[in-house]
């Protein structure tokens, strides 16, 4: 609804404003009255009929008659029963990278989300105020510098698409944190609006299949408040059906010959749900995609896989010279590494730099359980 | 909707100096052709800033200073003026002058509508 006012009005402030009255309408009306056919349709038209009048109101105090013509062009266009689908529009102005990545990720919240501000602050751990500051801003910009609200052209597309499902992922990601799955659950969301809004985009296809995938261990991850690595989960507690949606998704990413870093991770996390982990494949795709990103956390990622493949030298050898310092995966992966090669001393010393880094409680009591059992 | 595209030319002058004369030739040939694109209305190109002088007045008295306001090594060495429909057009054609890839930025700042 918000998407098909904003397109209209080229407002976020008034759009939001003009929902919000008729909501209230409704919740006075419908219940009097009986709801009308089609409610979205109802809704859509009183709060564009609304969104009318503050702008003739607007503009009498302003200019007066002259503008009052465009206004009541404007009105003239209303459809009065079927509104189209303006929700591409609205994700692609609210992830335009004109505007900061947190401002992108709060506004696709707010308007495709639907999240309160408040919601929205309490997921991001800054205070409401700031996160309203934040919104604020980010409109104006939109308003005053003139980002476009439309679907980008084609040759601009590929990049915009990739600015759109970072913010996605981000979202899932901050979602990941366990307290936060407000977050992991509005990700998905928006992955299922996009995979509608884009049928033909195979790395659309691929995130929402990532995020499906693990996503659908989220209940298995942490055992009382303990985390529990993947090879020790109870496999009863991973949601089957999820697994089931999140490889359709990926056949259908295959099926449009997609071979991006959305589709090549969802294949990891597929390969990962299964009953037994298929190592030598999971190190092979995280090789791949290691050649497409040149990412240090991709390698640490395929070292650990090299390691189940093909034993924890191959994994160190892997994890050498890479530049992670400050991460605490790298040291507490390769204190596992020295661990099982029965190197204790040195597996002692990375566990111990591992714990000076990791931010997360189950986190740090699994680090150290495994550091006493040396 | 009109922008005005600011162009700073990071340490410019060094970069320039070491092109032959023919790509600078090439160079100043691109800023000749970005300026006949349609929707540029008006631009121009500034004397470097060592040229500059900074005015103020304080208690009525005018007080100049030598150089210019910042005192930045990025410094303004010209502009366009564009009216485009939306910033995306102003993005696309600030991408074109060539000082935004030669170690310089171009920022694109929409004008106050009267």
């Amino acid at each position: 609804m918000l998407a098909a006012l904003v397109g209209f009005l080229g407002d976020f402030d008034l759009a939001e404003e003009a929902a919000q009255e008729a909501f209230a309408i409704a919740a006075e009306r419908w219940p009097r009255e009986g709801a009308p056919a089609n409610p979205g349709a109802w809704l859509v038209a009183t709060a564009r009929n609304r969104a009318v009048d503050h702008i003739r109101r607007r503009r009498t105090l302003a200019v007066k008659t002259k503008l009052l013509e465009v206004a009541e062009a404007v009105e003239d266009e209303i459809p009065q029963d079927t509104f189209r689908d303006e929700r591409l529009e609205l994700i692609f102005t609210c992830c335009h990278p004109a505007l900061s990545l947190d401002a992108q990720v709060a506004l696709t919240l707010r308007a495709l989300g639907g999240l309160q501000t408040s919601e929205i602050a309490r997921a991001f751990l800054v205070p409401e105020p700031t996160m309203a500051q934040r919104l604020v801003r980010a409109k104006r910009k939109i308003r005053r510098a003139g980002i476009p609200f439309r679907i980008p052209p084609a040759h601009l597309l590929p990049d915009r698409l990739t600015a759109v499902l970072a913010v996605v992922y981000l979202i899932f990601n901050e979602g990941c944190d366990g307290r936060r799955e407000l977050l992991g659950a509005q990700a998905i969301r928006l992955g299922v609006s996009l995979a509608e809004l884009m049928p033909d985009e195979p790395e659309v296809f691929g995130l929402l299949a990532l995020m499906l995938l693990h996503d659908s261990r989220r209940a298995a991850r942490l055992r009382d408040g303990e985390l529990v690595l993947l090879a020790d989960q109870d496999r009863s507690l991973w949601d089957r059906a999820q697994i089931r949606a999140g490889n359709e998704a990926l056949e259908r990413a295959l099926a449009l010959r997609g071979e991006g870093p959305y589709v090549l991770q969802a294949a990891i996390a597929s390969l990962h749900a299964q009953d037994s982990s298929d190592w030598p494949q999971i190190a092979s795709l995280y090789a791949e995609l290691l050649r497409m990103t040149g990412s240090p956390v991709v390698a640490l990622n395929g070292a650990v896989a090299r390691a189940e493949a093909e034993g924890p030298e191959a994994g160190l050898a892997a994890i050498e010279r890479l530049e992670l310092e400050d991460y605490h995966y790298l040291h507490a992966t390769r204190a596992d590494f020295l661990r099982r090669l029965g190197r204790s001393d040195e597996a002692r010393i990375a566990y111990a730099r591992a714990l000076e880094l990791v931010r997360s409680e189950p986190e740090r009591r699994f680090l150290q359980r495994r550091l006493a059992a040396l | 909707m009109n922008y005005m595209l600011q162009i700073y030319s990071g340490d410019g002058v060094s970069s320039w100096e070491s092109l032959s004369e023919e790509e600078q030739n090439a160079v100043m040939a691109e800023y000749g052709a970005i300026f006949q694109t349609p929707g540029v209305t008006g631009g121009a190109q500034l004397q470097d800033a060592t040229t500059a002088t900074t005015v103020r007045v304080q208690d009525g008295r005018t007080l100049t200073t030598d150089g210019p306001f910042p005192e930045t090594k990025e410094a303004l060495g010209g502009y366009y003026l564009l009216e485009a429909d939306d910033l995306d057009t102003a993005i696309e054609l600030a991408a074109r002058i060539p000082a935004a890839r030669m170690g310089g930025a171009i920022e694109v700042r929409p004008l106050v509508e009267r």
